[in-house]
C-alpha cells in the first residue's frame, strides 16, 4: 500500500545519492585541480562545497521532520538514521576536498616535487570507495560493502609510504619542506575521505541488515 | 554590544589549572533490563482452532515468557482475539468452537485436558476486556465481589485485598475515599484500571489483555502503560493492540499475526527495527494492505 508521504522517503533518498554524486565529483575535481594545476578548477571545488553543506543541512531537516512527524520504523527508521550519519560523512569528504583545493592553488605557485603517481592513486581507490559505497545504498549489496571496509588498507597503506617518502624530501632537501608538508597533508585528507567512504558501507550494512560492524576488526582483515 | 570572550581582561597571568574535577556521572541502570526470565510459562503447540466450520487459527506455535510482556499484533480479524481466549478457555463459551489439533500447556499442563476445570483457569488466567466493564455496584464490591464467590468473607482480609489491588491497579490513590460509590461513576480510563484491580484481585498468574486502551484517552492509556510496566513484575501479561507504538512501548517481544497464522514472532525491538518477513515489516510501518 502506498502512503501519502511515501514521496517525503523518495526525496531523501535522492538528496543523499545526489549528495554522494556531488561529494564524489568534488573529490576528482580536487584532485585534477592538484594534477593539471589548474588553478580555476580549483577555485571552483572551494566555492562548489557550499553545496555539500547545504544538501547535509537538508538532509537532516528532512530526517528529524520524519522521525518527528512519520514515527518510522523498521527499514524506514534504519533509512533516516542513516542518511543522516551519510550526509554527515559525505560533508568531511566535502570538506577535505575544499583543502585538497586550497593546497593544490598554493602548489601551483611553485615548480612540482615529483611526478603524481600515488596521490591519483590513491584518490582513485577512494573514489571508487566512496562510488561503490553510494552503490550499496542503492542496492542493498551487504558484500560489496565489506570489501570496501577491507580496500581501506590499501589506502592507509599508500599513505604511510608517501608519509616515509616525504619525510626524507624534506631531510634530504630542506627546500622542499613547504611542498613537501601540502603533499603529506593532501595524502592524509584522501585517506580520511577513504576513513569517510568506509563509515558509509558500513551504514549502509546497517541500514540492510540492522548490523553494526563498526570496530569489527576481523571483517576488516583478508 | 559584542562581548570578546577570547580576551579575559581580568586575569592578566595565565594560572596553572588545577588539577581537573574528576566527574561524578551517575548512569541510571535502563529500565529495559529486565531479571532473567524464568522462561516459557505457556506453550502454544500447533494450534488449529474452529467457530464451527470456519478455521479460524492455523498451526500456531508460540512459546510465552514468564513475567514478561507479549503483545499481538496485525489486522482486525487476523485471530489475535480468539487465540487470547484460546489461552483461559473462554472460547468453550461460544457453542461449535474447536481445538480441533495442537496443544496449549502452561507449566507444562494441557489446559484443554481432561481434568483441567475451566473456572479454576480462568482465575489463574485472568482477562481484561476491551470496553470496561466494572459490575453495576460500588468500587469495593467490583473487587470483593469474586473474591467472595471464592470463599473469603473475612472483612478484614477483604478490605486488605481490595486495597492492594486497587494499589496495584494504580488507583488506589484516586478511589479510597469514595470506594463504597459505584464503579460505573468513573471515568473510562479509571474503569479500565478498576478492570484490572478486579482481576488481579484474585492473584492470578497471568492477565490477558484484549486492546484494553482503545477505548481511552492519551492520558489514560499513558496511565494503563505504566501500569502494565508495573504489573509484569508479578505477572506474565499478553496484549494485544492496534496500536504499534503501544506494543513498541509496552511489550519485551511481539507476535505478528495474519489470517489466522502466526508470521513472526521475535523481540519487540527485532520486530521494530529489523523483522524478517516483509509482511510484519509492511504492517509495523502502516504499509500493509
Ligand atoms: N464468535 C465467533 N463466531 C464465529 N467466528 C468468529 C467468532 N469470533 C471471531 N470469529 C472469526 O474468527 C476470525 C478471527 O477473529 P478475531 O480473533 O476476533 O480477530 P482479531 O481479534 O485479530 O480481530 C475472524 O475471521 C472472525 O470473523
Ligand atoms: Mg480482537
Amino acid at each position: 500500500m502506498k502512503r501519502f508521504f511515501d514521496t517525503e522517503l523518495e526525496q531523501f533518498r535522492s538528496h543523499l545519492m545526489l549528495m554522494g554524486e556531488t561529494a564524489i565529483r568534488q573529490v576528482r575535481d580536487a584532485l585534477k585541480a592538484l594534477v593539471d594545476v589548474d588553478v580555476a578548477l580549483a577555485d571552483r571545488v572551494i566555492a562548489a562545497d557550499d553545496e555539500l553543506d547545504r544538501l547535509e543541512m537538508e538532509i537532516d531537516d528532512e530526517a528529524i521532520r520524519y522521525m518527528n512527524l512519520r514515527a518510522p520504523v523498521a527499514t524506514e527508521l534504519r533509512l533516516v538514521i542513516v542518511g543522516m550519519k551519510a550526509s554527515h560523512d559525505l560533508e568531511r569528504v566535502g570538506d577535505e576536498c575544499t583543502t585538497i583545493a586550497k593546497r593544490a592553488v598554493r602548489l601551483a605557485a611553485e615548480p612540482p616535487l615529483k611526478p603524481y603517481v600515488d596521490i591519483p592513486r590513491m584518490a582513485n581507490i577512494a573514489i571508487e570507495m566512496l562510488r561503490e559505497a553510494m552503490e550499496c545504498f542503492l542496492h542493498g549489496d551487504t558484500e560489496k560493502a565489506l570489501a570496501i571496509v577491507r580496500r581501506d588498507a590499501e589506502v592507509d597503506a599508500i599513505n604511510k609510504q608517501l608519509y616515509r617518502e616525504l619525510t626524507s624530501f624534506m631531510i634530504e632537501r630542506p627546500a622542499t619542506t613547504t611542498r613537501a608538508l601540502e603533499l603529506m597533508f593532501i595524502s592524509k585528507s584522501l585517506e580520511r575521505i577513504a576513513d569517510h567512504a568506509c563509515n558509509i558501507a558500513e551504514e549502509m550494512v546497517f541500514l540492510a541488515k540492522a548490523q553494526d560492524i563498526r570496530h569489527r576488526e576481523e571483517l576488516k582483515k583478508s | 554590544m559584542v562581548t570578546d570572550i577570547s580576551s579575559s581582561k581580568t586575569t592578566p597571568h595565565m594560572e596553572t589549572p588545577a588539577a581537573p574535577a574528576t566527574f561524578k556521572v551517575n548512569v541510571p541502570s535502563s529500565s529495559t533490563k529486565l531479571p532473567a526470565t524464568t522462561g516459557t510459562l505457556i506453550d502454544i503447540d500447533n494450534l488449529d482452532f474452529y467457530y464451527g466450520a470456519k478455521q479460524a487459527l492455523f498451526d500456531v506455535n508460540l512459546k510465552l515468557d514468564d513475567k514478561r510482556v507479549t503483545a499481538f499484533i496485525g489486522p482486525s480479524g487476523c485471530g489475535k482475539s480468539t487465540l487470547l481466549r484460546c489461552l483461559n478457555r473462554m472460547n468453550d463459551l461460544i457453542d461449535g468452537t474447536e481445538v480441533k489439533r495442537g496443544s496449549i500447556k502452561i507449566r507444562g499442563v494441557d489446559i484443554y485436558g481432561k481434568n483441567v476445570d475451566a473456572i479454576e483457569l480462568r482465575k489463574r488466567v485472568g482477562m481484561v476486556f476491551q470496553k470496561s466493564n466494572p459490575f453495576p455496584k460500588s468500587i469495593y464490591e467490583n473487587i470483593a465481589y469474586g473474591l467472595r464467590i471464592q470463599g473469603q468473607n473475612n472483612k478484614v482480609r477483604l478490605d486488605e485485598i481490595v486495597e492492594k489491588s486497587l494499589r496495584g491497579a494504580a488507583l488506589w490513590e484516586e478511589v479510597k475515599d469514595r470506594l463504597h460509590e459505584s464503579g460505573l461513576g468513573l471515568s473510562g480510563g479509571q474503569q479500565q484500571r478498576l478492570c484490572i484491580a478486579r482481576t488481579i484481585a484474585v492473584s492470578p498468574e497471568v492477565i490477558l489483555m484484549d486492546e484494553p486502551c482503545s477505548a481511552l484517552d492519551p492520558i489514560a492509556t499513558a496511565k494503563v502503560e505504566e501500569l502494565i510496566h508495573e504489573l509484569k513484575k508479578e505477572f506474565t501479561i499478553i496484549i494485544v493492540t492496534h496500536s504499534m507504538q503501544q506494543a513498541a512501548r509496552c511489550s519485551d517481544k511481539t507476535a505478528f499475526f495474519y489470517m489466522g497464522k502466526l508470521i513472526e514472532y521475535d523481540d519487540t525491538r527485532t520486530i521494530f527495527m529489523n523483522p524478517s518477513n516483509p509482511q510484519t515489516e509492511a504492517y509495523v510501518s502502516g504499509r500493509f494492505g
